[in-house]
């Protein structure tokens, strides 16, 4: 375990309250398993699972720092660098391309002036580009947070990103 | 010397209650093995020509195996109960035997043409530049391709690169070489207190790293060098860069208050330029040494000299691969051609202080040195 | 009207909440199983079901449920697959969201007959929503005196786990899952030993697909020799099937087993036919892992019968001429569709999510991808082709988990079907790269 301690990243007490739950789940020494639901729960509080972030969540788990940056970087869903305050997540899998989404998020490039995997100057947005998100039926799809945005075009696109806006 | 893992074999052989063995047949060639033993041991049992290749099985790492499949082998009868064959080929480092088993290795062109796929898979992002590669000349890659690639490469796209990276004052990692075996995390994790790198990432953009930058140092991590079977991990300290088949092996040891201080030196001339530890016929280590033996004591006074080192069979040093008379045809045709300027060395030659093997012995897989001017 | 296992209440309002769920006849079968059955007659019943796993490679649930190893003193996991990210597929998104109870109703059953105090539903994580409902609904349950400790007074413990995944398809793989699940990186895990005897935390376990725990609840409340008279077969019961692409409805549509295809996609009752003013030119049946088909080939077999929804129907004719039910994703090609483009984008994805440990996937997946965008984008050469069917059957069956498959079959099939539009793409990349261009040579569209 490491010694170095970093008191700029804590979890906020609620949120340590739910952590300790999370880890309460697990049968007695198997607390690693708590460390995909924990770096959901960092990048929730922090935006982004930073190295200081993830190096408390080991200690918190008493893992190496090691075996939290091999399983962040893993999985698509961290964000192991700073993202804008939206991170909009669009479908670019078949089944939505076939549904008018490469039209659509094109569109959605222009309207934000980025490119995939870039954040807007003002910091609101950034696009991310994500594989198939089980919503085939509904697409073109992208999400934002916990939300998912279906049936998306051109005019949906505005709207959504009007109201985000504000 | 005495194989340190033929000798617990031999120590099984003499319990008093022998084992049921298990009869099993690769190639052709019968061999008895205890259970528990993998087509692949069993294989090697027999010998060289019949033991698969491997790239990412390493014995003494638990866990290791099953990934880069250039073992794969294909069982033709699964047991003599059950003489049906598998239906797919299989990963012999992970793949029990059963009595009565009947195994193909060399003797299949399926097995034979996915190990070619293999090969072409490896490479596909490898840099071919073993000329400039320190690993070259005890490269397992380099022989794997050797023995299954092709000369010319189908993949014509861009290369997956990355930048020579120093991980702490002993080791530099040349991530474009590595093929993602994992042995080296296997080795930090279970000889090692302490594990800071790992793979990060995923798919073809998985590499070896820290993450953020840190320095691997305790007492065993050199050892990640030696069990690497290309030439990712090196020595920083291997004073000379030298070509491998222009230094000499011994085998030297020191009191040791961490390790077994039991190593190879690597001589050229008068000077060690590097020490190893000490590798099996596999090229395994057999047992691990400490950072303090391989990286500061590079004098011969160090050490207490016991004689010249037992080539390795997949070291180019053995001349076992090199040499006219052990070359299958096809094989030695295509070093002629393409891949003997693949390993073509360009340093000067001239100041060679020693010259363990005659000079002959490397006049078809290196030209310069018979002529220093290339 | 056609018989509904899992979706006849889906539509009933507030059916998300326990009680609603619980006025329709739900937890029926938790009272029925923990208070009249025993574990062994449980998975009897699912035996006679001969309910296939739904989650992709149909292996018979009841057959699994009884390889479990039971050594003494160690503890058993039942893990519920709930990754879904097979391209084209969205059903269990669909169940989850819409009646969280029956899937903990099934887990309940599921975990009794398996002897498991602890379960685990393995969540893709970006369905964060819907794990939000389930945990709601779990609480409901736990309240109503369900879940957790000495369950209806039987003596029964349960606990659910909800797990929220991190983003990796691979972790639909029972072995990554479980890797995932133990807070590690999702590599699959070489086999033998399978989950059954080592599973998750080395213990014996079972892994099923949501919809397969699904059907456990209605198992148990009308037997498997009901559930055995749904269907054809060997392909008993029902399957929900996600349909996408360019059909008139798409969406999720519990369907008996043996349905014609050509039904499903043209009735009302279902797909409801191909959108106004365009034809039917492939399918791809089961999810994108899957061989794409030609119209023709996807509604008849390549002896001219009526081919069905069923396992056997649609894997009819093997690799050359059928394909598979897999994880029952319907994506719906018609002639505006480029089939090099949508494979490139399948391809794209494997690479995508290949997870990188052995050799084949990870460098093969990503040459498919590139050679693919090269023809695609005009930069195709003759030896192109041969050289994708090659590098697929390189991988093929020579990895350790079935996405090296998963990435080869649908390259394979695309050009097996579709080799004319391919070669059309090399030959006139200029015509082939204009904005909207598709093949329009010779090809069978209905
Ligand atoms: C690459 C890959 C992805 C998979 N994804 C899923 C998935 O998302 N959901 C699922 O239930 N099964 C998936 N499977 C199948 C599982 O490995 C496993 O067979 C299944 O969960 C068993 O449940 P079942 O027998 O109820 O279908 C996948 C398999 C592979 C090889
Ligand atoms: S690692 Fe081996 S194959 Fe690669 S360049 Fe070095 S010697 Fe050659
Ligand atoms: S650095 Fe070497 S030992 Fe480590 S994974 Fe790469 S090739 Fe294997
Ligand atoms: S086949 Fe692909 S996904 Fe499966 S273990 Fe190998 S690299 Fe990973
Ligand atoms: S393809 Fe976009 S949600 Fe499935
Ligand atoms: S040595 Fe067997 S798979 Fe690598």
């Amino acid at each position: 375990m490491t010694t170095e301690t970093n008191p700029a990243v804590q979890f906020t007490p609620e949120r340590l309250v739910k952590a300790q739950e999370i880890i309460a789940r697990y049968p007695a020494g198997k607390q690693k398993s708590a460390l995909l639901p924990l770096l959901h729960l960092l990048q929730e509080q922090e935006g982004w699972t930073s190295p200081e972030g993830m190096d408390y969540v080991a200690r918190m788990l008493d893992i190496q720092p090691i075996e939290v940056y091999e399983v962040a970087t893993f999985y698509t869903m961290y964000h192991i660098n700073p993202v804008g305050k939206h991170v909009i997540e669009y479908c670019r899998t078949g089944p939505c391309c076939l549904m008018g989404g490469e039209e659509v998020y094109d569109h959605l490039k222009q309207r934000l002036g980025i490119d995939t995997g870039q954040t807007t100057v003002d910091g609101q947005f950034t696009l991310k580009e994500v594989e198939c998100l089980a919503a085939c039926g509904m697409g073109p799809v992208f999400q934002v947070r916990e939300k998912y945005y279906m049936h998306l075009t051109n005019e949906r696109v505005d709207e959504i990103i009007d109201e985000l806006s504000k | 010397m005495i194989d340190l893992r033929l000798l617990s074999r031999t120590t099984i052989y003499m319990e008093d209650v022998k084992p049921q063995l298990l009869k099993v047949t690769i190639d052709g060639i019968e061999v008895e093995v205890e259970p528990g033993t993998t087509i692949l041991q069993a294989a090697r049992k027999i010998g060289p020509e019949v033991a698969p290749p491997a790239m990412c099985y390493y014995q003494p790492l638990k866990a290791s195996g099953g990934k880069c499949r250039a073992c794969l082998v294909r069982v033709a009868a699964g047991s003599a109960k059950d003489p049906r064959p598998m239906p797919k080929l299989v990963a012999s480092c992970l793949t029990a035997v059963q009595d009565g088993m009947i195994v193909e290795n060399t003797t299949n062109p399926q097995v034979i043409d996915a190990r070619n796929g293999i090969v072409e898979f490896l490479l596909l992002n490898h840099p071919l530049d073993c000329p400039v590669c320190d690993q070259a000349g005890e490269c397992d890659l380099q022989n794997f391709a050797f023995d299954h690639g092709k000369v010319t490469t189908r993949y014509e796209e861009e290369r997956r690169t990355f930048e020579k990276q120093d991980i702490g004052p002993y080791i530099q990692l040349h991530m474009t070489r590595c093929i993602l075996c994992y042995r080296c995390v296997f080795t930090a994790d279970q000889i090692t207190n302490k594990r800071v790198h790992g793979v990060l990432g995923r798919g073809d953009a998985s590499e070896i790293g820290t993450y953020i930058e840190k320095a691997i140092d305790n007492d065993f991590s050199g050892n990640v060098i030696d069990v690497c079977p290309v030439g990712a991990l090196t020595d920083k300290t291997y004073r000379f860069k030298n070509r491998v088949w222009f230094s000499k092996p011994v085998d030297a040891h020191r009191d040791c208050p961490t390790c077994s201080g039991n190593v190879t030196l690597w001589y050229r001339g008068e000077d060690v330029i590097r020490v190893t530890a000490r590798k099996n016929e596999w090229n395994e280590v057999t047992e691990f040494i400490c950072n303090t033996c391989r990286f500061e004591k590079k004098k011969t006074s160090d050490w207490t000299i016991e004689g010249p080192t037992k080539i390795s069979r997949s070291s180019v040093i053995s001349a076992n691969k090199y040499r006219a008379d052990t070359v299958k045809p096809a094989f030695g045709q295509r070093l002629a051609a393409a891949e003997y300027k693949a390993i073509h060395d360009e340093r000067d030659t001239s100041q060679l202080g020693i010259q363990q093997l005659a000079p002959e012995r490397f006049a078809k897989v290196l030209p310069s040195a018979l002529d220093p001017e290339p | 009207m056609a018989t509904k296992i899992l979706t006849e209440h889906i539509n009933v309002p507030g059916i998300e909440t326990f009680d609603v769920y619980r006025k329709q006849g739900g937890y029926t079968a938790v009272e029925k199983a923990l208070k009249t059955m025993t574990p062994e007659a449980i998975v009897e019943e699912v035996k006679k079901a001969g309910v296939r796993g739904r989650g992709g490679a149909g292996f018979p649930m009841g057959m699994k449920w009884s390889f479990l190893a039971k050594p003494e003193g160690v503890p058993r996991y039942l893990v519920c697959n709930a990754d879904e990210s097979e391209p084209g597929t969205f059903k269990d998104h669909y169940l989850m969201k819409n009646i969280p109870h029956l899937l903990i109703e099934g887990m309940i059953v599921s975990s009794f007959a398996l002897g498991a105090n602890k379960s685990f539903i393995y969540v893709r994580g970006e369905l964060m929503y819907v794990i939000n409902i389930l945990e709601k609904a779990i609480a409901e349950a736990k309240a109503k005196g369900f879940l957790g400790k000495n369950i209806l007074g039987t003596g029964y413990d349960l606990e659910l786990v909800v797990q929220p995944g991190g983003g990796a398809y691979i972790c639909g793989e029972e072995t990554a899952l479980l890797e995932s699940l133990e807070g590690k990186r999702g590599n699959p895990r070489n086999k033998p030993p399978f989950p059954a005897v080592k599973g998750l935390y080395q213990s014996p376990t079972v892994v099923n697909n949501v919809e397969s725990i699904a059907t456990a609840a209605w198992i148990v409340n009308n037997g498997g020799d009901a559930y055995a008279a749904v269907g054809i077969g060997r392909s008993t019961g029902t399957k929900l099937i996600s349909a996408s692409g360019h059909i008139r409805k798409p969406g999720v549509y519990e369907i008996e087993l043996g349905l014609p295809v050509e039904d499903f996609l043209y009735a009302d009752e279902w797909c409801g036919g191909i959108r106004p003013g365009h034809k039917f030119k492939a399918l791809v049946a089961g999810g994108s892992s899957v061989p794409i088909l030609p119209a023709n080939l996807a509604l008849t077999l390549a002896n001219g019968e009526k081919r069905l929804m069923s396992y056997e129907s649609l894997s009819d004719g093997g690799f050359a001429t059928g394909t598979m039910l897999g994880s029952g994703g319907f994506i719906v090609f018609d002639e505006t569709s480029c089939i090099v483009r949508n494979t490139w984008n399948f391809s794209r994805f494997y690479h995508h999510e290949s997870c990188g440990q052995c050799s084949p996937c990870r460098e093969g997946t990503g040459w498919m991808e590139k050679v693919l965008h090269r023809i695609e984008y005009g930069h195709g050469h003759q030896q192109d082709i041969d050289l994708l069917v090659d590098v697929a059957k390189k991988i093929e069956g020579n990895t350790i988990c079935p996405l090296g498959d998963a990435a080869a079959w649908p390259v394979a099939s695309a050009i097996r079907h579709f080799r004319d539009e391919f070669q059309w793409h090399i030959d006139n990349p200029s015509e082939a790269t204009k904005p909207g261009a598709v093949y329009k040579g010779e090809m069978a569209l209905v």
